[in-house]
C-alpha cells in the first residue's frame, strides 16, 4: 500500500480542484435546506426563512411560536450538530487515513470512539446525568487514545505505525469487553436499553445546549488538522525521507492524533457510536479533488457535514420512531466498502 | 406462543407415576399442574425453597410467601430494602435464568436445593424450552406462569397450589381481581376520545418510549390510557423532541426521576400540553416500580396510580390509604406516613 513517488506525482500535476469542491458545497447547501425543511414537525421553507432573518434583523418572525421553537430549539440545533460531527468524523478520518498511510482506517481506530463508549455505558450504569454521561464518554476517548499511544510508543517497532494500528485494535478489543461487562451487569428494565441506545448513535437529544461542549473541542481539533494539513502530505513517506525533508515526523504524528482524537470523541460523546463516515467521506472527497492534503481536508469536512446532514434527515423522517444512525450510516456504507475493496488495489497502489 | 387454555388446573397422577418410574425418590407426588404453557409440573409434597428465575417471579413469590424465596435475581439496595421483610428483603443475590442472558449458574442452582424453580413472564418458545432443559438437567419442577396483567388471579392460584398455600393464594387472586375489575368497570365509561393521550418517557433526555403492546405501557394500555407512540407496535424506542411536539401528548409519564426535575424548564419541550398543564408525573418505584418494570404484581398498585393521573373524577380514593393497604398486605411491612410521602415522591 505504501508508495513514495505517486503522491509527488499527483501533486505535480495541478489539476483544478475548484469544481471538485464546489460539488462537496453544493451537497453540504442542498443538505442544510432539506434538513431545515424536512421533518415530523411540518415546517415550511419560507417558515426558516423568515425565523433566520428574524433573528438577524431582530423583527418579530410572524411565524407560529411553536413553528418558531421546532426551527430554533430542535431542528436547528439538530441540524448544526449534524453538519459539525458529520465534518469533524471525515477530517478526523482524513487525516488517520494519510497517517496511517492506509485507506482503510477510520478515526476510531486508536480506540477513541471504543473508550467513549466504555465512559458512557459506565456513566449510564452509576445514574449520572446527561451532561455527566456526555463528559466521561469524552474523557474516555480521551483516554484510551493516549493508552494506546503510550504503549504503541513504548513498544519499540521496525514499523512503529503498523504498532500503533495493532494496539488500537487490542486496546478496542479489551475496552469493547469492558462495554459488555458493564451491559451484562446494568439493570435490564431501565439501564440497558438506554446503554443499547446510546451505543447505536442518535441525535435525537440534541438541543442549544450540547451545541458548546460539541463545538469547542470539533473546532480546536479542526483548526490544528487545517493548519497541519499542508504537512500531511509528507506523512505518506517514510520517516526517514520526510526527516530528510526537514519534517519532524514524531512531534506532528502527536499532532494529528490529538487533534483527531479530540474531535472524534467529542462527536462521540454527543452521538453516540457513528462509524462509516470518517471512513467512506475521505474516499468520496478524494474522487472529487485528488489526494492533496491541501485541498483534501477541507473538501473532506464539507462533504461529511452534508453526508451527515442527509443522512441524519433520514433518520429522524423515515418514521415516527427514530432510525438509529449507526444502522443508516452502516447500510450505506457497507456497498461502499465492499466497492472500495475492489478498487483498492487501483487507487492507492 | 404456546396458546392454551390457562384456566386448567389439571389434577393428574401420570406424572408421579413417571417420575417414581424415572427413580426419583423423595419427589413421588401424588399431582400435578398444568402451568401457563401447557408443561405438566409435579407438584412437591412440602415446598420449603423456591428459585425464582427473574424479577417477576421473585417478586410474585414474595407477596404471597416470602419464607420461600431463595434469594433475589439482583441483591435490593438499601432503599429497596427499606420497603422490605428486613430478613427477606436481604436475601442474597441468586442471578437470573430467564431465556437471553442467564447471569445464574446451574450449579449454583442446585447447590441452593430449591423444591421449586418458579419463573413468571410471557410465554414464548425459548422460555418453554428453557424450562425443559433446566428440569430435565436438575430434575427440579419449573413452573412457567403467565405474568400478564390480566391473568394475575389465575396466576396467584397457580403459585398458591405449587407451594401449598392455596388459601394466601385465593386471597391474592381474588384482591387482584377485584383491582382489576374496579379499573375495567369505571374506565369503561369513558368514551375513546375522553382518554387522554399519554406520552411514556425513559431516559434522562425523555425520548426514550415504548410503542404499543409493549410491556412497559401494559398498565397504561390497561387503562385504555392512549399511547400516543402506539401507531407502531414493538418494545422500546428513540423518538426526536419533534415528534413529541406533533404528538402534543395530554400527559406525561416518566420513570426518570432527571427527566421529571428538567422538563418544565427545558424550552424544547414548553410547546408540549403536558407540560403547559404540567401534567408530568413520575412514577414511584421502591421497592419495585409502580407502572412497568418489573413486570409483577407490583403493578397493582400503580394502576390506581395511573388510574389518579388520567381520570381524576371517576378515582376519588386516597392513594395514601391504598398505598398503606397495598404495602402492608403484599409486601408485609406497615408504612410511616414520611415512608409513603417518599414513595409517593418517586424518588430513589
Amino acid at each position: 500500500m505504501r508508495n513514495v513517488v505517486q503522491p509527488a506525482e499527483k501533486l505535480s500535476v495541478r489539476r483544478s480542484a475548484l469544481p471538485g469542491f464546489m460539488v462537496a458545497l453544493l451537497i453540504l447547501f442542498a443538505g442544510l435546506a432539506v434538513a431545515f425543511t424536512l421533518g415530523r414537525y411540518p415546517v415550511g421553507l419560507t417558515d426558516v426563512f423568515d425565523v433566520l432573518t428574524a433573528r438577524v434583523t431582530g423583527h418579530p418572525s410572524g411565524v407560529a411560536p411553536a413553528v418558531e421553537s421546532v426551527i430554533l430549539q430542535v431542528r436547528g440545533p439538530r441540524v448544526l450538530a449534524a453538519a459539525l460531527i458529520g465534518a469533524a468524523l471525515a477530517v478526523a478520518g482524513t487525516a488517520f487515513q494519510g497517517l496511517f498511510r492506509n485507506p482503510l482506517v477510520s478515526p476510531d481506530i486508536l480506540g477513541a470512539s471504543s473508550g467513549a463508549a466504555l465512559g458512557a455505558v459506565l456513566g449510564i450504569y452509576f445514574s449520572l446525568g446527561v451532561f455527566a454521561i456526555q463528559g466521561v464518554a469524552f474523557v474516555g476517548g480521551l483516554v484510551a487514545v493516549a493508552a494506546v499511544y503510550l504503549i504503541g510508543s513504548a513498544v519499540p517497532a521496525r514499523d512503529p505505525i503498523l504498532l500503533l494500528v495493532l494496539t488500537g485494535v487490542v486496546v478496542g478489543a479489551l475496552l469493547g469487553a469492558g462495554v459488555g461487562l458493564v451491559k451484562y451487569l446494568a439493570d435490564p428494565y431501565n439501564q440497558l436499553p438506554a446503554m443499547t441506545f446510546w451505543l447505536l448513535g442518535s441525535l435525537a437529544a440534541t438541543g442549544v445546549s450540547d451545541l458548546v461542549p460539541l463545538f469547542g473541542p470539533v473546532a480546536l481539533g479542526t483548526l490544528v488538522l487545517m493548519a497541519l494539513r499542508w504537512r500531511m502530505n509528507v506523512m505518506s513517506l517514510t520517516d526517514e525521507e520526510a526527516r530528510a525533508l526537514g519534517v519532524p515526523t514524531g512531534v506532528l504524528r502527536v499532532a494529528i492524533v490529538t487533534a483527531a482524537t479530540l474531535v472524534t470523541s467529542a462527536s462521540v460523546a454527543t452521538a453516540g457510536i457513528i462509524g462509516w463516515v470518517g471512513l467512506i467521506v475521505p474516499h468520496l472527497a478524494r474522487t472529487l479533488v485528488g489526494p492533496d492534503f491541501s485541498r483534501l481536508l477541507p473538501t473532506a469536512g464539507i462533504l461529511g457535514g452534508g453526508y451527515l446532514l442527509f443522512i441524519d434527515t433520514i433518520a429522524r423522517t423515515g418514521s415516527s420512531v427514530e432510525i438509529p444512525l449507526g444502522i443508516l450510516t452502516a447500510v450505506v456504507g457497507t456497498p461502499f466498502f465492499i466497492w472500495l475493496l475492489a478498487s483498492v488495489q487501483r487507487t492507492w497502489s | 406462543m404456546a396458546r392454551l387454555d390457562r384456566r386448567a388446573f389439571v389434577h393428574g397422577v401420570a406424572v408421579s407415576a413417571a417420575a417414581a418410574a424415572a427413580g426419583l425418590p423423595g419427589r413421588a407426588r401424588a399431582a400435578a399442574l398444568t402451568d401457563a404453557a401447557g408443561r405438566s409440573v409435579e407438584i412437591p409434597a412440602r415446598v420449603t425453597r423456591v428459585f425464582p428465575s427473574g424479577p417477576p417471579a421473585a417478586i410474585l413469590l414474595y407477596t404471597l410467601a416470602p419464607d420461600l424465596l431463595l434469594g433475589w435475581p439482583r441483591a435490593n439496595r438499601a432503599d429497596e430494602r427499606e420497603f422490605l421483610l428486613p430478613d427477606i428483603g436481604a436475601r442474597p443475590e441468586v442471578g437470573r435464568l430467564t431465556g437471553r442472558g442467564n447471569t445464574a449458574n446451574l450449579e449454583v442452582v442446585l447447590a441452593l436445593k430449591p423444591d421449586l424453580i418458579l419463573d413468571v413472564g410471557y410465554i414464548d418458545p425459548t422460555y418453554v424450552s428453557l424450562a425443559d432443559r433446566v428440569q430435565q438437567q436438575t430434575g427440579i419442577p419449573y413452573a412457567l406462569l403467565d405474568g400478564h396483567f390480566s391473568k394475575a388471579a389465575e396466576t396467584y392460584r397457580a403459585l398458591g397450589t405449587l407451594v401449598g398455600r392455596k388459601d394466601d393464594g385465593e386471597k391474592f387472586a381474588n384482591h387482584a381481581q377485584s383491582t382489576l375489575d374496579t379499573m375495567t368497570q369505571r374506565v369503561a365509561r369513558v368514551p375513546e376520545d375522553k382518554r387522554p393521550r399519554v406520552y411514556y418517557a425513559r431516559g434522562p433526555r425523555g425520548l426514550e418510549t415504548a410503542l404499543g403492546g409493549s410491556i412497559n405501557v401494559e398498565t397504561l394500555e390497561f387503562l385504555g390510557g392512549r399511547n400516543v407512540a402506539a401507531e407502531r407496535r414493538g418494545g422500546l424506542a428513540v423518538v426526536s423532541i419533534e415528534q413529541v411536539l406533533l404528538w402534543n401528548p395530554d400527559v406525561i409519564i416518566t420513570i426518570d426521576r432527571d427527566f421529571a426535575a428538567s422538563v418544565r424548564q427545558d424550552p424544547t419541550w414548553a410547546a408540549v400540553a403536558a407540560v403547559r398543564a404540567g401534567r408530568i408525573h413520575l412514577s414511584p418505584k421502591v421497592p419495585f416500580g409502580w407502572v412497568d418494570f418489573p413486570p409483577s404484581v407490583n403493578r397493582l398498585i400503580g394502576l390506581w396510580w395511573l388510574a389518579k393521573i388520567l381520570y381524576p373524577d371517576l378515582f376519588p380514593e386516597d392513594l395514601r390509604a391504598l398505598t398503606r393497604d397495598f404495602y402492608a398486605m403484599f409486601y408485609h411491612v406497615a408504612l410511616s406516613d414520611p415512608q409513603i410521602d417518599r414513595v409517593l415522591a418517586g424518588r430513589d
